[in-house]
């Protein structure tokens, strides 16, 4: 593999992996909780922030990470109050701060390939501290997530029962929305703003199709998000398309042949 | 000191009062129906008494040192749980959570409470079903076992015979009352089977946005309004 010898390459595939690893765990409560729009807003917000960074000329995890977990809290507030409302204020807030990004970019570095990198990803965005910092926070991710398995479970299946027994529901919100809205930015300077939340709703629903316990679908998604990736990645080196759209793409073949595995499986049953 | 006690709560949503003038206590041991028409603030009042919903106006009071991690609840179904990926075992087993404080994992001891409640339930073949693959009826009793595998001193029901079929109604009505006799635990339900409500429970509490009747069965069954409810004898099922 020839494609190993270049040193951006390898600090994407190592950032790439992990943060479709940590989305593709998360995804599973979002979508079951109905909030797959707030991974979708969260990545608009973080292009607003990742514009202002770059405006600013300051580091660009540093603005939106805090900038994107606030917003992740404002948007979980707002979902759980109302849902018609809710899921207005998302589009609201997404289109808003895509609409600053924007206008933020043209004031200072003109409309140009800076734009379409943030808005598709570039496979040339990762620089050293970026891998250490998302090794770090893919640990922290993956050591939440698994020590809090039990609980993202009855929170996620059942937030009434939850709670009326006595589980702090709101912390463990306010935890996926937390872990979420870092995956977010991690990832997204790579598979672009318009695309990261592909990573969070695609495995989830991907491997709903057959699997039919929680912990099998929790398994499944990751080993599907990260193969997805991994020969997402390998089909852009090989025929040059851009790296975000080919995992996508992947992921979209990985959902029909599930979904069409199922359909056989269900065939044969009857 | 009694279990729960209602003073002069009233209960609302954005805008209108649901249920008020709302007096009435549960001692251990009880068991008590909560009956009512549709939308006259009975699953509210099970909210509040959840803490899940704060009264607008007097106050809830819990004795007897009720902890949360004590209360059995069974909720109405929402929608996404209906086709929800997990195995019976993984919700009935999640149940035992708030037993766990902030321990990771479930123990031994949380798994064969699991399991007991699995089997008070007779869902022993369901066990590793997929619960959205289950009819309703089979759903509901896997959120009843849910909620029997945590309860050591109240059972909150809030319409547990939803999709159930008449036998198997019966059934859980029997089990319901021997687990409030035998081991003492406090029942409150939501129902609208009165008739089944009459015969089980120990006291009634009869709303329609306001209380109505608070008592002993026996007095309801001989109240103007226990007697315009529940119709003439083998009549009709629900006023």
């Amino acid at each position: 593999m020839e494609m190993f010898s270049y040193p951006f390459l390898v600090r994407a595939v190592i950032v790439g992996l992990l943060v479709s690893l940590c989305a593709a765990l998360l995804g599973v409560s979002l979508v079951l909780k109905r909030y797959s729009m707030i991974g979708d807003g969260l990545s608009h917000v973080g292009f607003g922030a990742l514009a202002a960074a770059t405006a600013m000329n300051a580091a660009p995890l540093t603005v939106s990470i805090p900038i994107v977990v606030m917003a992740a809290f404002l948007l979980l507030r707002i979902s759980e109050n109302s849902r018609i409302k809710g899921d207005a204020a998302i589009a609201l807030i997404s289109t808003s701060s895509l609409a600053v990004g924007v206008v933020v970019i043209s004031l200072t570095t003109g409309m140009n390939t800076d734009v379409c990198n943030y808005m598709f990803g570039s496979i040339l965005a990762m620089n050293k501290d970026d891998v250490r910092l998302s090794i770090v926070l893919a640990v922290v991710v993956l050591a939440l997530f698994i020590l809090f398995y039990n609980k993202i479970f009855a929170v996620t299946f059942d937030e009434n029962f939850a709670r009326a027994t006595g589980v702090k529901t709101g912390l463990y919100n306010m935890l996926i929305a937390f872990l979420t809205a870092i995956t977010i930015v991690l990832g997204m300077r790579m598979m672009g703003a318009l695309l990261i939340s592909s990573l969070i709703i695609f495995p989830a629903l991907t491997s709903m199709r057959l699997c039919k316990k929680f912990k099998s679908v929790t398994i499944c998604s990751a080993a599907v998000s990260v193969i997805c990736f991994f020969t997402g990645v390998i089909i852009s080196y090989i025929n040059a398309t851009p790296t975000g759209a080919s995992v996508v793409i992947m992921n979209i073949a990985a959902f029909i042949l599930f979904w069409a595995a199922n359909s056989v499986r269900e065939s044969i049953q009857r | 000191m009694a279990l729960i006690t209602c003073q002069d709560a009233s209960f609302a949503y954005e805008g209108g009062a649901v249920v008020s003038g709302l007096n009435f206590e549960v001692r251990s041991g009880d068991y008590l129906c909560v009956v009512g028409e549709n939308g006259s603030g009975k699953s509210t009042l099970i909210k509040g008494i959840l803490r899940l919903k704060t009264p607008r106006s007097g106050s809830v009071l819990t004795g007897d040192g009720l902890k949360a991690r004590e209360i059995g609840y069974l909720p109405q179904q929402t929608a996404a749980q209906k086709d929800f990926p997990a195995s019976v075992y993984e919700v009935v087993l999640s149940g035992r959570l708030a037993a766990r404080g902030i321990l990771p994992f479930y123990s031994r001891h949380d798994k064969r409470a699991a399991d007991s409640g699995v089997k008070r339930l007779g869902i022993e073949h369901l066990r590793n079903r997929c619960y959205r693959e289950l009819s309703g009826g089979q759903q509901q009793r896997v959120l009843l076992a849910r909620a029997f595998c945590i309860a050591s001193k109240l059972l909150l029901l809030d319409e547990p015979m939803a999709g159930i079929d008449p036998v198997m109604t019966q059934e859980l009505y029997r089990l319901i009352a021997d687990v409030n006799k035998k081991e003492g635990l406090t029942v409150i339900m939501v129902s609208h089977d009165i008739h089944s409500s009459i015969k089980y429970a120990s006291h009634i509490l009869h709303l329609d946005n306001t209380q109505i009747f608070f008592g002993k069965t026996a007095d309801y069954v001989l109240s103007d309004v226990g007697r315009r409810f529940i119709g003439p004898e083998g009549g009709e099922q629900r006023a």
